[in-house]
């Protein structure tokens, strides 16, 4: 439980750096922007600096968003997995932003980090689609096992179910 | 760009829980707990546990979906050699409706219809965690008035006393003690009485909105939020004489499903669960929001991690919450119920006959809705099942990009695994009441 990983330095080009990640400001939350090579080693970095809770783990998907600003050296790609660490002795909380590209909607597991994040990676699996490598059971959690695609992508239609009443067009 | 049917077309293993011959090693150990950070000592004691052993020893069942103690629709695989719980698998996604996906085509005003629907037992820190977040969006919440915090407090704790009373309910039913179901059900009646006062609903309100609260609380209600206080201390003490210190309800609930303080942090667990392992872990007083840090209060801790200390937490935070309801009465100022920034705020009904702009501003926010600017934010708050979070990515538009619920019983629930393992089957029913999971929050 060092305190060591809340230092951000900053470089001379002003843009603060945790563990050579980017990190920005979002509303006053700090946000960590590591590649996906970057990714488990820095968490794992983080989880020795003490964020012991995985408060979260989800996914967005950024296919029809008019434009986000990320930090230089960081390119936009379709999906972002985002991760909410939570550290319990310094009161502490911080957010890490993956860029996952669609041509290649792999990730590494946090499985054996945070046991606590199997479900959550089922979710965005089931949801988005995204598979995370070394991931003990990815199966859908909440769609059913037969579904066809996954309902939370932009390009997954809503969709109706025909329902059968007296006047209805549909 | 990959084809529609690279997309759409996924292959993904069966969600049931399968017989030991069909799965690998790992899968095995990650289902008995050996993923999780334990001693050696720990990690042997449970290869102990005779039953791993042979296949047909055990039995596979099913418990759930149409179970009464699962407490909606939750399915639990448990793998028994006679009475002894080995495996358990949690099957969730019965009541998934979709919930995240509804809220991208709702806009910020209406959001909170859909969000309050998911913890249906405290529908006010839903709705309180989801305003939090869309006014760090608008950079409007320090803005808040005085008042509209305050309720927001008001209402924030009384929930929490309706959920932990319908708590002790469904624990005491799930049991056997039902004359508890009936006692809870009813002292948590009176405060949602005192809400259908003040909102209009029991349940399911929408009214704790971004920019404040819908409307002032009306005429009497300090007398009405007096009389739940008044009658609540006196109840407690009656659960107290009738299961706290009664030895057959500590018979049933002591030394069963243990959790350890590792064990909880890495599972991610938060709330009762976390705490009752001794951890002082509540965001109400680690990172406190509205007037949380103007207000005293204790967070009650457990100490062996067991479903009674999960019992005892809850009806001990249930005084806490009327010392702080108590403290909220005597600050309770005068003013605006919500923020006057009329791009969020619609103006009142009087103003739109003798003003264009009321008359403008009132059609844009109620047909459009109003813009949010570009970004994401998560926020936090500490609901009766512990951190209830929402994450909003915003792309300027009047609804959100993407609404993500971090819903503390879609964690809590994944450490049923742990909690039952080497337990009894009848024991299983006193952990996930002790859990306390609320199923349309894990589903959505």
């Amino acid at each position: 439980m060092s305190d060591a990983t809340t230092d951000v330095d900053v470089t001379p080009e002003l843009q603060p750096q945790l563990h050579g990640c980017p990190v920005s400001d979002s509303r006053g939350q700090s946000v960590v922007h590591p590649t996906r090579a970057q990714y488990v080693a820095l968490m794992k970095k983080l989880l020795d600096g003490g964020y012991v809770m995985c408060s979260d783990l989800t996914a967005t998907d950024y296919l029809t968003h008019s434009g986000r600003t990320l930090p230089e050296g960081i390119d936009a790609e379709r999906f972002e997995v985002v991760v909410n660490l939570t550290a319990i002795a310094t009161r502490d909380r911080i957010r890490v932003r993956v860029q996952v590209p669609e041509s290649d909607p792999t990730i590494a597991s946090l499985f054996d980090l945070w046991p606590g994040t199997e479900a959550m990676e089922r979710e965005v699996f089931d949801m988005f689609g995204l598979s995370f490598d070394g991931h003990p059971d990815l199966t859908r959690i909440l769609m059913p096992e037969d579904w066809d695609g996954h309902p939370l992508r932009k390009d997954y239609a809503i969709g109706r179910i025909p329902v059968q009443f007296k006047g209805s067009n549909s | 760009m990959t084809s529609v049917e690279n997309i759409f077309k996924t292959n993904e293993g069966a969600q049931e829980m399968r017989a030991r011959s069909e799965i690998s090693a790992k899968e095995i150990l990650r289902e008995v707990g050996s993923v999780l950070r334990m001693s050696e000592a720990e990690a042997a004691k449970l290869g102990q546990i005779p039953a791993d052993a042979d296949e047909d020893q055990t039995m596979i069942i099913n418990m759930g979906p149409q179970h009464p103690s699962t407490h909606g629709v939750l399915r639990l695989m448990l793998e028994l050699q006679g009475e002894k719980v080995l495996r358990c698998k949690p099957i969730i996604g019965y009541l998934h409706t979709g919930m995240e996906k509804t809220g991208e085509e709702l806009t910020y005003m209406q959001g909170g219809t859909n969000v309050t629907r998911m913890d249906y037992l405290s529908p006010l820190n839903n709705e309180l965690v989801f305003s939090m977040a869309v006014e760090k969006l608008l950079g409007i919440e320090n803005d808040i008035p005085e008042r509209a915090v305050w309720m927001r407090m008001l209402l924030s704790e009384l929930n929490r006393m309706s959920s932990h009373l319908l708590f002790l309910a469904t624990n005491g039913m799930d049991l056997g003690a039902v004359s508890m179901m009936l006692y809870g059900w009813r002292e948590r009646e009176e405060v949602l009485r005192f809400f259908q006062k003040v909102t209009g609903l029991r349940m399911n309100h929408n009214f704790i909105r971004p920019g404040g609260v819908a409307a002032d609380l009306p005429a009497g209600w300090r007398d009405d939020v007096l009389e739940i206080l008044e009658m609540l201390p006196i109840r407690l003490a009656e659960y107290d004489i009738l299961m706290t210190d009664q030895p057959i309800w500590r018979e049933r609930l002591q030394g069963v499903g243990v959790i350890t303080a590792d064990e909880a942090l890495a599972l991610g667990t938060s709330g009762p669960i976390l705490r009752s392992t001794g951890v002082a872990w509540d965001l109400r007083r680690d990172q406190p929001y509205l007037h949380y840090d103007k207000v005293e209060f204790d967070v009650i801790v457990g100490s062996y991690g067991d479903a009674f200390d999960r019992y005892a937490i809850r009806i001990n935070e249930i005084r806490e919450s009327i010392r702080i309801v108590h403290q909220v009465l005597d600050a309770m100022p005068l003013g605006d119920y919500r923020i006057q920034n009329k791009k969020v705020t619609p103006p009142p009904r009087a103003r739109i006959d003798e003003s264009m702009e009321a008359l403008i501003h009132h059609f844009k926010i109620f047909t459009e809705g109003f813009k949010v600017p570009e970004g994401e934010v998560y926020s936090a708050i500490e609901s009766p099942r512990g951190e209830i979070g929402c994450y909003i990515v915003s792309d300027g538009g009047p609804k959100p990009y993407r609404i993500h619920m971090r819903a503390p019983s879609f964690v809590n629930i994944q450490a049923l695994p742990h909690m039952m393992r080497g337990g009894l089957v009848a024991d299983a029913v006193a952990v996930i009441s002790s859990i306390d999971p609320v199923l349309g929050e894990v589903d959505r």
